[in-house]
């Protein structure tokens, strides 16, 4: 220590306190090191052994993606395995929004490459709308592999645009079948939560398509399938690495339906050019055998998505194609009600048969002359006569005999005025008047003047033309009831199970046989000798008919129908129903042509086609105009 | 043979062993990682080969260098550094979104860069300088030397190396025995400041402190890496799920898994134990230097060996803390580990410093 000596001291004993000094602030360093150290270590700890679990499974979730596998939509078939909804699978363009900034620039880029036509645009646009934005949306579907080709040698212009294989439902029937069988569509936000509330949404992951309309509807978890899943390991793009696990989805059920294609297309051709409806009902099991609203329109449309063109067209057409006319549309029964009210008489105990009035050609009623059809009247008539002639006078002294609520309570045993219950939703109820149905309605109370025409199935009556087929199908059938059913069984494609739709009767009506015998065969004299003669003569089979006329503007009094002076849309329905063999029915049917005239002439050789076509295999040649049209009236 | 073995040490005789073999293996970790966070790329690995051997040439040469060598150029490295600055700001390429890089003629530099070690320098230098009188205003003129530096590179904006560069200046200013009283009132005055500095920040800023108190605000934007690579940290568990089995590393969930996340890759295949051992690593690299600072013989040597030693703890802190989940995400790579050649070249270079400190102490003495 001598040369410390040299320096006298100050500076050496400031350096060696300084030296201490900075040791205390490198020590108070090293501790900060070592508490943030330790800090570090504690999170360490906590992340990896505390929540350990809890970030396996976020990683494992990060990892794994469970990829739905769409199941294959079961098919619509006719009872004799006729195709009416199939699917084919194809290749579709799809677009992802989400991952586009200026769609519209992309979708004129992609059509240097594959063609796009105006149609493809709009109906995107409107996916696009209506849909969330992370789905893909197809643009264009059925590529051709030339296409594929092409768009595949481009893809890297495209990120956001991709070639799907896709399955695609079709109609081969279109517009024959549009009514009953409808069709699917993209699933909206609507549908969406209603799939949720039923707590089956899982079932849909992958699905993009639900059925809208009709048996697709109704059938619909028949028809879906069970999804499948598939775990594959994927990538932070989510681009899948391999497959883990797979579990096979199961197709859905096949509907097998009680309609016949041949028949269908049969009735479709006899309405010719004009609008109708037709239902025709197995009596002995309510089985659909036909069910026509026309015009139809091509359900193919709706099922990526309709363009607003086309659905505009359809939307507001003065047919209004859209229009299920058999299952929703109402019309007066007109005198198709008349046996009914026959039946209602006997049953009720307000007239024997043979139980004769005078007809002078209508019926006076509180001031009111209430016209017959026929000048002059028919005379005297009898129950009998007064199906077979259809004579107005008749009913309107027996509903007026009746009392509206009578009436009413009679006829809501044949499913008037309620919903027969058919499996495809939509169904009007129609109007089945009474007194307590004005005061609900209307707030007013029924005058007794307003029974009269009801008695020939005017006035307030109301009903679809399946009430009407239902209806005459249970007297066909000796009043056991039926539920209409479509589908005849639902199979299951893997175990070939067939659960058949409803074979019990809906219920029995309380009606005296001798009752029925009495209506039975004056329907048999309306196509024998009366209204429904001329379109049914020569046939091999007795069949039963009642024709009948529902008038769409009402007429003046003392003004008699012209119906070249009436404009086309207010001309009167014609309507007719009918069962044959009448001894024992195979087929029952209800009719109604709009704005066509008289049923004998316009409704009743639509009903000879569809007997003549299914008892006896015949096809319909051509009919010429007006035939069999100048026999009886309505 | 002793001619070989005076010339090996004659050649070895300014690097310090138990740094060498701790820098060694924290670069051999760094390796195996980037092998599996690059999905296994050759190309990846020997170019991170290449940028070692640089870097351990740049740490040979500084080793060699006597520390009053070094004490010479601070002041020009300083003022060339701040100049280089300025030009930044005035003629700096916007690169997304931050001036931060200056085009000359051949390629582009970083001056950011170099101040990480010209800041502390200077500093330790002024303090040396200045050590038999230091008063209050020598403290107030080095906050100043601090802080048009940091002023700059803020408004690049560059937020991450301004901190880190804060930091080295404040280890300096601390160590140069910075009155406890001014210490504590800076605190209290900076967290006075904070709203100010809230309002003074660019949205990206505010948004990554954001994210870091709640990640799952926005999951797929700017919370995205704070979750995956916290998801990866947590999923390793104890042990970790093995060398290149990483899920989360291997189906891309770690975003830049060779640079400043390779630590996600790390503790995801190496576990709780793996994150142990790398703690421990760096805990010798900074115990190591602590006590190469603890005997250094000049102020200037003690204050610029201290910086060194805690920059480089602020690295390695402040990268890990941010893997993890604890710090908001900023650009700081893992010193020696991550993939990379201008951080190892630097971290290197502060080393070979730190082994020239202590191996040139008895010439100094002498």
């Amino acid at each position: 220590m001598s040369e410390l000596t040299i320096n006298p001291g100050v500076e050496l004993r400031n350096s060696r306190l300084e030296i201490h000094h900075f040791r205390v602030r490198l020590a108070i360093a090293s501790i900060f090191v070592l508490c943030m150290f330790t800090l570090l270590f504690v999170r360490f700890f906590y992340l990896q052994v505390v929540q350990h679990d809890y970030y396996t499974t976020l990683a494992e979730a990060n990892r794994i993606s469970i990829v739905p596998i769409v199941p294959n939509r079961g098919i619509i078939v006719d009872r004799n395995g006729v195709l009416l909804a199939s699917n084919y699978s194809a290749y579709t363009l799809e677009i992802t929004p989400r991952k586009i900034t200026d769609v519209e620039a992309l979708i004129d880029d992609l059509s240097t490459v594959v063609e796009i036509t105006p149609r493809d645009r709009r109906r995107f646009r409107k996916l696009m709308d209506e849909s969330k934005s992370f789905e893909s949306l197809p643009i264009r579907t059925r590529l051709s592999d030339e296409e594929i080709a092409k768009f595949a040698a481009h893809r890297y212009r495209f990120p956001g645009v991709e070639i799907n294989a896709r399955l695609f439902r079709q109609y081969p029937q279109a517009e024959l079948f549009s009514h009953v069988v409808g069709h699917i569509g993209r699933i909206n936000t609507h549908e969406l939560e209603q799939l949720e509330a039923k707590g089956i949404e899982a079932n849909y992951r992958g699905t993009d398509y639900i059925g809208k309309v009709g048996l697709e509807q109704s059938y619909e978890t028949h028809l879906h399938g069970t999804t499948g899943v598939e775990e594959v390991e994927v990538d932070a793009a989510g681009r899948a690495v391999r497959t883990l696990s797979r579990s096979a989805p199961t197709s859905g059920n096949n509907l097998v339906l009680n309609l016949d294609a041949g028949l269908q297309e049969v009735i479709y051709r006899a309405f010719g050019d004009f609008r109708g409806a037709l239902v025709a009902i197995d009596p002995a099991t309510g089985g659909v055998l036909a069910f026509i609203s026309k015009p139809g329109f091509d359900p193919n449309l709706f099922v990526d998505g309709i363009d607003p063109v086309n659905w505009k067209e359809l939307n507001e057409s003065i047919d209004r194609p859209m229009v299920n006319r058999a299952l929703a549309g109402t019309y007066p029964p007109g005198s198709t009600f008349k046996p009914f009210m026959a039946l209602a008489a006997l049953t009720l105990g307000k007239r024997r048969p043979e139980q004769v009035i005078s007809d002078p050609g209508g019926f006076n009623f509180g001031g009111h002359f209430f016209r017959d059809d026929k000048v002059g009247g028919h005379g005297m008539v009898d129950m009998y006569k007064s199906i077979v002639v259809s004579c107005d006078t008749y009913y309107y002294v027996l509903a007026n005999d009746l009392g509206i609520d009578n009436i009413a309570n009679f006829m809501a045993q044949f499913g008037f005025g309620s919903r027969t219950g058919i499996d495809i939703t939509g169904e009007s109820r129609g109007i089945l008047p009474s007194s307590k149905w004005k005061m609900d309605r209307y707030k007013q109370k029924w005058y007794a003047g307003e029974t009269i025409s009801v008695g020939i199935g005017q006035g307030y009556n109301s009903y679809t033309p399946l009430q009407l087929a239902q209806a005459i199908a249970t007297i066909a059938n000796d009043g056991v009831m039926f539920r209409p059913h479509i589908v005849n069984y639902v199979e299951d494609i893997v175990t070939r199970k067939r659960t058949v739709v409803e074979p019990q009767p809906m219920r029995t009506l309380q009606l005296q046989p001798e009752h029925l015998a009495v209506v039975k065969k004056a329907l048999v004299g309306v196509n024998k000798e009366g209204t429904g003669a001329r379109a049914f003569a020569g046939t091999p089979y007795i069949s039963a008919g009642k024709t009948g006329t529902a008038q769409v503007v009402a007429i003046k009094q003392g003004e008699k129908y012209i119906e070249s002076r009436v404009l086309e849309r207010h001309r009167d329905h014609a309507l007719f129903i009918a069962y044959a063999p009448a001894d024992q029915p195979k087929l029952a049917l209800a009719v109604l042509v709009e704005n066509a005239g008289f049923g004998a002439r316009a409704a009743a050789p639509i009903a000879r086609k569809v007997f003549d076509y299914y008892l006896l295999g015949k096809q319909p040649t051509p009919l010429k105009p007006d035939e069999g049209a100048a026999g009886a009236r309505d | 043979m002793p001619v070989i073995r005076r010339l090996t040490r004659l050649l070895t005789a300014h690097l310090d062993t138990q740094l060498l073999v701790v820098l060694l293996l924290l670069m051999g970790v760094g390796l195996a990682t980037i092998f599996s966070g690059s999905n296994q790329s050759v190309p990846r690995i020997s170019s991170q080969v290449a940028n070692i051997m640089v870097a351990l040439g740049v740490m040979y040469i500084f080793a060699n260098v006597p520390p009053h060598f070094l004490r010479r150029i601070a002041l020009p490295l300083y003022v060339f550094g701040v100049l280089l600055l300025v030009c930044v700001a005035l003629f700096g390429e916007i690169v997304n979104g931050a001036r931060r890089w200056l085009y000359i003629g051949v390629t582009r530099i970083q001056p950011s860069e170099l101040m990480k070690i010209a800041v502390p320098l200077m500093l330790a230098w002024y303090f040396d300088r200045y050590e038999a009188t230091l008063k209050l205003k020598n403290y107030i003129i080095a906050a100043l030397l601090l802080i048009v530096p940091i002023g700059l590179i803020v408004r690049q904006p560059d937020l991450g190396t301004a901190l880190l560069i804060s930091a080295a200046g404040a280890y300096v200013l601390f160590l140069a025995g910075l009155s406890w009283r001014i210490i504590i009132g800076f605190g209290i005055a900076g967290a006075a400041c904070l709203p100010f500095v809230w309002g003074m920040m660019h949205d990206y800023q505010r948004q990554r402190i954001l994210t870091l108190i709640d990640p799952t605000q926005d999951p797929l934007g700017t919370g995205y890496h704070t979750i995956q690579s916290t998801i990866a940290v947590g999923s390793g568990g104890l042990v970790g799920k093995g060398w290149l089995q990483g899920t989360q590393t291997h189906l891309d969930f770690i975003p830049e898994r060779t640079t400043d996340f390779i630590f996600a890759v790390f503790s995801e295949e190496w576990g709780l134990f793996g994150n142990a051992t790398l703690l421990l690593l760096f805990l010798l690299v900074i115990g190591r230097g602590i006590v190469i600072t603890a005997n250094a013989p000049t102020l200037f040597t003690r204050l610029f060996g201290g910086a060194i030693t805690l920059t480089f703890f602020t690295y390695a802190f402040v990268n890990m803390g941010m893997v993890s989940g604890i710090l908001p995400v900023v650009g700081v790579p893992l010193p020696l580990v991550s993939y990379g050649g201008t951080s190892l070249v630097t971290i290197c270079l502060g080393l070979g410093i730190l082994m020239s400190i202590e191996t040139h102490k008895k010439l100094v003495q002498s």
